[in-house]
């Protein structure tokens, strides 16, 4: 094909996204999209967030060798791309830069966000705090729960923290009531969103906040010689995976990989795979594919990564994998923490979990393609918000004395 | 022409609004709502909106929420709505389905459209589906001659309200305020100003929806409005009663205080 698959403009990507909101967001939807149009285009929007990459979460990410884990995958050689290392501990700062800095263009005060295992929600908070914008997340109250060191991080920060209630107390009802408080309050509040789904223009932006990833380390491998054999992330909703695939779309000789959380199994049905278990369908705003009942309901996922741990999926990502320009796979729990020891272990670095289900495809990736074969990881986050989990599922925490 | 269009057209005739009120099928349990809705149409109802619960409904409330998820817990499909569109037809009363789209798309729109035709249903209304993105849905309802039920709300850029004015048949859905369903101390200004400017922009019906929940707030808005949709204020007494039995006596109180404020009697 000639035409670039880079930079997507949406709103549709195939028959996948759009825009599917009631018509009280319409026209926040439509200004957020004219302003972006604008800012994207715009020298001084370009240099302020370059300037707050490169000033404050500290950028350009480096790229790490890693030749002891890389024993286990083939014997292929393996690098990270350190987005664990920025400010806030994941690619999710990118994003948020962005927005928030969006966000005052559009001359509006106030900023929501949704979050699972807390860090879109933490690194919104941090750019509110930043920039002076008031700050509300919805959190699941599971999740809370679950989560309670985020909680405090973000109060630290001064954003309000809203434990969601309604339906399955997750990240899906957390983005439900950031909806439902959007368009009560849409003429201050500008909706922060997380991930490279939802509806247009999210899915385009969010994924060209992203894109610095690809660019960097498409020219940090090829100053080390040559392009990778393949490109391999985590895909939740898809931000970090997207954000690294795209400046690779266009390199075929480039094999693209998007690691989805397995959980049990996805012949368990206790999965959070959206393009390997789920169908085509609408949720929360774009087209996608969705794990649903025949009747459309949303079903529960499961995942032992509450980042990965929703039921639907980046429209970008749909696309792709119709496409068959990128290929999809479901990691399970077990292999990724597998993983995630092993990578601890063989280089002290704590990953995030679901960064984790990217190493594990890298395990399977190195072992299929062989020695020769040089392999790109996006490690799109750390570990330290996962060392009680995994300290539980090591059996590593002190016994309780009583 | 449907049921609910020649219906509306008599009650503007007859110089006064017409109450729409708003159930979700399921709850309390299926055969509870559809004996609720005919209830409702018994105490004064115009017209009844059938509700498809929905896994996320982000346009609702806590209320329909609530009932929602109770319908969706104990097992309600999507293909019940077309039984409580029959019942309330055969009471007598036009019925329109509202459902999110997912469920819709995924029980296929042209099936969507054809079992709710043979249901003797008028049409639908999709809060989270407009006219832009819903040219595969206008396209089953037109081919059945089914009302296609657009929104408008008070953001609607001149623009957009003209296209979703256009594309809408049966009565356009005036969202009386910038928020999500539920019960309201008043309603506001922008009601007015929005039915004006969907009447300017050509509709000819125009049903205004979202925190009506007293007979004099349904009288100052049969005022301006060709209709009044009660959704939350119908459910709360079905919620709050420890019997269903005791739900649909309240209900039917609360829908009398509503039909008589339409007639300018509250």
């Amino acid at each position: 094909m000639t035409d670039s698959l880079q930079a997507a403009p949406g709103p549709f990507f195939g028959e996948f996204g759009g825009r599917f909101v009631p018509e009280a967001l319409m026209a926040a939807l439509d200004e957020l999209t004219d302003a972006y149009e604008k800012a994207r285009i715009d020298p001084s929007f370009r240099e302020e967030l370059d300037r707050l990459g490169r000033d404050y979460s500290g950028r350009p990410s480096i790229v790490t060798e890693i030749p002891r884990f890389a024993r286990h995958c083939g014997g292929a050689r393996v690098f990270l791309k350190r987005e664990d290392l920025n400010h806030t501990g994941s690619h999710k700062i990118n994003n948020v830069l962005g927005q928030a800095l969006l966000t005052k263009r559009i001359g509006k005060s106030r900023v929501i966000a949704e979050t699972g295992a807390g860090q879109h929600g933490v690194a919104t908070a941090t750019a509110a705090a930043l920039m002076d914008l008031e700050c509300t997340v919805y959190m699941g109250q599971e999740d809370t729960e679950r989560q309670a060191l985020n909680v405090a991080r973000m109060r630290l920060l001064g954003a309000t923290v809203v434990p969601v209630l309604s339906g399955s107390r997750t990240l899906k009802d957390a983005i439900n009531e950031a909806y439902r408080d959007w368009v009560a309050n849409v003429d201050t509040t500008n909706y922060v969103f997380g991930t490279a789904a939802g509806p247009h223009p999210f899915p385009a932006m969010v994924r060209d906040f992203q894109r610095v990833i690809g660019v960097e380390a498409r020219a940090q491998m090829l100053a080390r010689g040559a392009l990778p054999d393949a490109v391999i992330a985590c895909v939740g909703g898809g931000s970090n995976a997207i954000g690294i695939f795209d400046a690779f779309l266009d390199d075929a000789s480039v094999r693209l990989v998007g690691c989805e959380a397995a959980g049990d199994g996805v012949e368990t049905g206790r999965h959070a795979s959206a393009i390997s278990g789920g169908r085509p369908g609408v949720l929360h705003g774009s087209q996608s594919y969705v794990l649903q009942d025949a009747d459309g309901q949303t079903q529960p996922s499961h995942s032992i990564s509450a980042g990965l741990d929703y039921p639907g999926v980046g429209p970008q990502h749909a696309w792709l994998a119709a496409l068959g320009r990128a290929e999809y796979w479901a990691i399970t729990d077990a292999e990724a923490m597998e993983a995630f020891r092993l990578l601890c272990r063989t280089e002290g670095i704590i990953p995030a979990i679901e960064s984790a289900h990217a190493l594990a495809g890298a395990m399977k990736l190195g072992v299929e393609l062989g020695s020769s074969a040089t392999i790109l990881v996006n490690l799109s986050g750390r570990g330290d918000k996962d060392v009680e989990t995994a300290g539980k599922y090591f059996a590593l925490l002190p016994e309780p004395t009583s | 022409m449907t049921a609910l269009s020649d219906r509306l057209a008599e009650i503007k005739a007859e110089g006064r609004a017409a109450l729409i009120g708003y159930l979700p099928v399921g709850y309390p349990s299926v055969k509870g709502s559809i004996a609720a809705m005919v209830a409702m149409v018994e105490a004064g109802v115009d017209a009844v909106e059938v509700g498809i619960p929905y896994s996320d409904p982000v346009l609702d409330g806590p209320v329909i929420q609530r009932a929602a998820e109770a319908a969706l817990a104990s097992g309600t499909r999507v293909s019940d709505a077309f039984l409580a569109v029959r019942a309330v037809v055969d009471a007598g009363a036009p019925a329109v389905v509202m459902s999110y789209y997912n469920p819709m798309l995924q029980y296929g729109l042209e099936r969507f459209a054809t079992d709710l035709a043979a249901a003797g249903g008028s049409g639908g209304i999709t809060p989270d589906l407009t006219p832009d993105v819903g040219e595969a849905w206008i396209a089953a309802a037109t081919a059945r001659g089914l009302d296609r039920i657009f929104l408008v709300a008070p953001s609607s850029t001149p623009e957009r309200l003209h296209m979703t004015v256009a594309a809408t048949t049966g009565f356009v859905y005036a969202a009386s305020l910038m928020g999500v369903t539920g019960e309201r101390t008043a309603v506001g200004g922008a009601a007015e100003r929005l039915v004006a400017r969907a009447r300017d922009a050509g509709a000819p019906a125009v049903c205004v929806g979202l925190g009506v929940s007293t007979g004099a707030q349904a009288a100052q808005v049969a005022a301006y409005a060709d209709g009044v949709i009660v959704g939350s204020a119908f459910v709360r007494p079905l919620l709050d009663a420890a019997e269903p039995e005791a739900g649909i006596e309240a209900l039917k109180v609360k829908v009398a205080e509503l039909a008589a404020g339409v007639r300018g009697r509250a």
